[in-house]
């Protein structure tokens, strides 16, 4: 990856911060929905989609097009303002969100939304299918990259490890996993819950290529990801530090931003701080 | 194929010449691919053979991810760790999602003898035909197996192929056409109609035969494909002769019999007796004295189709 600008770092900022309105917007008008972890993770999801990956939503089923699988589907909403903004399908849709007859789920749904390559919400089943995705990659001497999106809580889940040793024990190089590490699920803090730690250190003992990062740093990211691409012979984790419900104020680090919708008064405060 | 094979012999087999022919095929096993039989396919096709080690949940979610681009995923393992184990992740990452998955469970019901219950599905024709978009298919031998391989690879989505341990005598002619969701009427008979599936299909043309000496005449449905289910046949055979004997190697809630009693009570209602495992988990035996025990017999179907023919006189 080649290193950014600081034009294309301002731009990047400027179209987060229209994506968080976004993001909170559905979320709003839904009446329900998850805000904290997809504010969390949608900074993650703009490097990937505005400057990683090769994709066209114009002809989103191209067969050699790279591949995000949004494991923690409960923060389909980024995923959904990305997509809109990208011209998967019509912002419009937004406004839909969680509603009947909605093309957008209040988890996605690949049979009814462009650009959503699985079908996600129970949790923890997200890494076999990518790995799946980059083994047929292998198969078809394909070059595209399959990026798949765990959350912090999530890797509690078995399955989860089963999957990383599957992933490892096919060298998939051509799979990049980010962990997004914001620290809370929805009982409370992980720590409480159930201690993740050494985390990394579990990753790389499972026989991966491990990066710690900023998750809501542009360049960090940019960064780790052009060193995943290069790492050869095993599949990489980026474990990215992040802030549940980064960008409002007052949904930071708030266990009860998991899953609520803001009232009218709150959706126009977060409204008036991302204006800002 | 005139000599006794298992059903899961057949499907090793079968997979081979598939994979020959297909170069999308794929297989996953967990383990177990040398009681599964898809080992013939890995030795011949190692590139595209995953074993996934004991770690079946994932080996559904990888499945899903090949087939997702553009690969056929047949799946093996045992029918307890193919369905019940894996629920969740069949349930959404394959059935939701219309995945062109294949799930061959190798080792089904009371047959699977010596390892006992743990290892005795008698609910996964169950789980698997609640599922929305799933077809589920029960082969009655050896040449079956194949035929329902070979459709299952052309079939597009989701399907469980219900296969079993213990050699198995061939049961259908090879006349006898085949195709995915239509029963087959292997004999003909104007006061009963016995309904089987899989192994349970021999059992129930002996016993058939048999009725004659009752005055009874019996016809029998290879009932293949339970999802989906064939209804206008059935409920021809339901309305000719009007007394029905299901009969299956799988719980009597929710599998054929569940299935067959669905239909015929909204459509066509005339006396239902369901012959299967009566709401219980198995044992250890050889799958001879097991059958026997659970009453997976000819003498069983004969007493149940002398009471479904009873209960229909008494009706009128
Ligand atoms: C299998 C499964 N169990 C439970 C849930 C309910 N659930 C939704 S989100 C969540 C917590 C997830 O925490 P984390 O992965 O840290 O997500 P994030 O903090 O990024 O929102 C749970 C338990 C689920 N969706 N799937
Ligand atoms: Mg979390």
């Amino acid at each position: 990856m080649p290193a950014i600008s600081a034009a294309a770092l301002e731009e990047l900022r400027i179209k987060a911060r229209k994506l968080r309105k976004d993001v909170v917007t559905m979320i709003y008008e839904a009446g329900s929905g998850h805000p904290g972890g997809s504010l969390s993770v949608l900074d993650i999801l703009i490097v990937l989609y505005y400057k990683v990956m090769n994709i066209d939503s114009q002809n989103y089923k191209h067969p050699h097009r790279d591949r995000l699988v949004l494991s923690k589907g409960h923060a389909c909403p980024a995923l959904y303002a990305v997509l809109a903004d990208k011209g998967f399908f019509p912002s419009a849709y937004l406004s839909s969100l969680r509603k009947i007859n909605s093309p957008l789920q209040g988890h996605p749904d690949m049979r009814k939304t462009p650009g959503i390559e699985m079908s996600t919400g129970s949790l923890g089943q997200g890494l076999s299918v990518a790995n799946g995705m980059a083994l047929a990659a292998r198969l078809n001497q394909s070059k595209y990259h399959t990026y798949v999106i765990l959350g912090d809580g999530e890797i509690q889940e078995g399955q989860v490890w089963e999957a990383a040793m599957t992933s490892a024990h096919y060298r998939l190089d051509n799979l990049t996993a980010f962990l997004d590490y914001n620290g809370l699920q929805i009982d409370g803090w992980i720590r409480d819950v159930k201690l993740p730690q050494p985390l990394a250190g579990k990753w790389r003992a499972f026989g991966w290529h491990v990066m710690e990062v900023d998750g809501h740093d542009y360049a960090a990211l940019l960064e780790a990801i052009g060193r995943a691409r290069a790492n050869k012979g095993a599949p990489t984790m980026i474990i990215a530090h992040t802030v549940k419900g980064k960008g409002i104020s007052f949904m930071e680090n708030q266990l009860d931003w998991h899953g609520r919708a803001p009232n009218k008064e709150e959706y126009e405060k977060a409204l008036a701080e991302l204006s800002q | 194929m005139t000599e006794e094979m298992a059903t899961r012999e057949a499907y090793g087999k079968a997979l081979v010449e598939l994979g020959r022919k297909n170069p999308s095929i794929v297989v996953l096993d967990a383990d177990l691919s040398k009681s599964t039989k898809t080992v013939l396919f890995a030795d011949e096709f190692p590139l595209r053979f995953f074993n996934m080690g004991v770690a079946e949940a994932d080996m559904i979610g990888t499945a899903a991810g090949l087939a997702a681009s553009g690969f056929i995923p047949f799946v093996s393992t045992f029918g307890v760790f193919a369905t019940g184990r894996v629920y969740d992740q069949i349930r959404n990452s394959v059935a939701y999602t219309k995945m062109n998955v294949k799930i061959a469970a190798t080792h089904t019901g009371i047959t699977v003898g010596e390892d006992g219950a743990s290892h005795q599905s008698f609910e996964d024709i169950a789980l698997m035909r609640v599922l929305p978009n799933m077809t589920v298919v029960v082969p009655a031998d050896a040449r079956q197996t194949c035929q329902a391989v070979e459709a299952a690879a052309k079939h597009e989505g989701p399907l469980y192929l219900r296969l079993g341990r213990p050699k198995v005598p061939p049961v259908i002619s090879p006349e006898v056409p085949f195709e995915l969701g239509k029963a087959q009427l292997l004999r003909e008979g104007d006061d009963l109609v016995f309904i089987a599936t899989g192994i349970t299909v021999g059992i129930a043309l002996e016993a058939a035969s048999l009725m004659e000496r009752h005055n009874i005449s019996a016809a029998v449905v290879n009932v293949h494909t339970i999802k989906p289910l064939d209804e206008v046949l059935l409920l021809q055979l339901a309305q000719k002769t009007g007394a029905i004997v299901t009969i299956e190697e799988h719980s009597i809630i929710g599998g054929l019999g569940g299935a067959i009693a669905e239909l015929v009570s909204e459509n066509c209602p005339v006396p239902v007796i369901r012959v299967g495992i009566n709401d219980s988990f198995g044992e250890s035996g050889s799958p001879k004295e097991l059958l026997q025990k659970y009453g997976l017999t000819v003498n069983k179907l004969i007493s149940a189709g002398k009471a479904a023919v009873e209960k229909k006189v008494r009706a009128y």
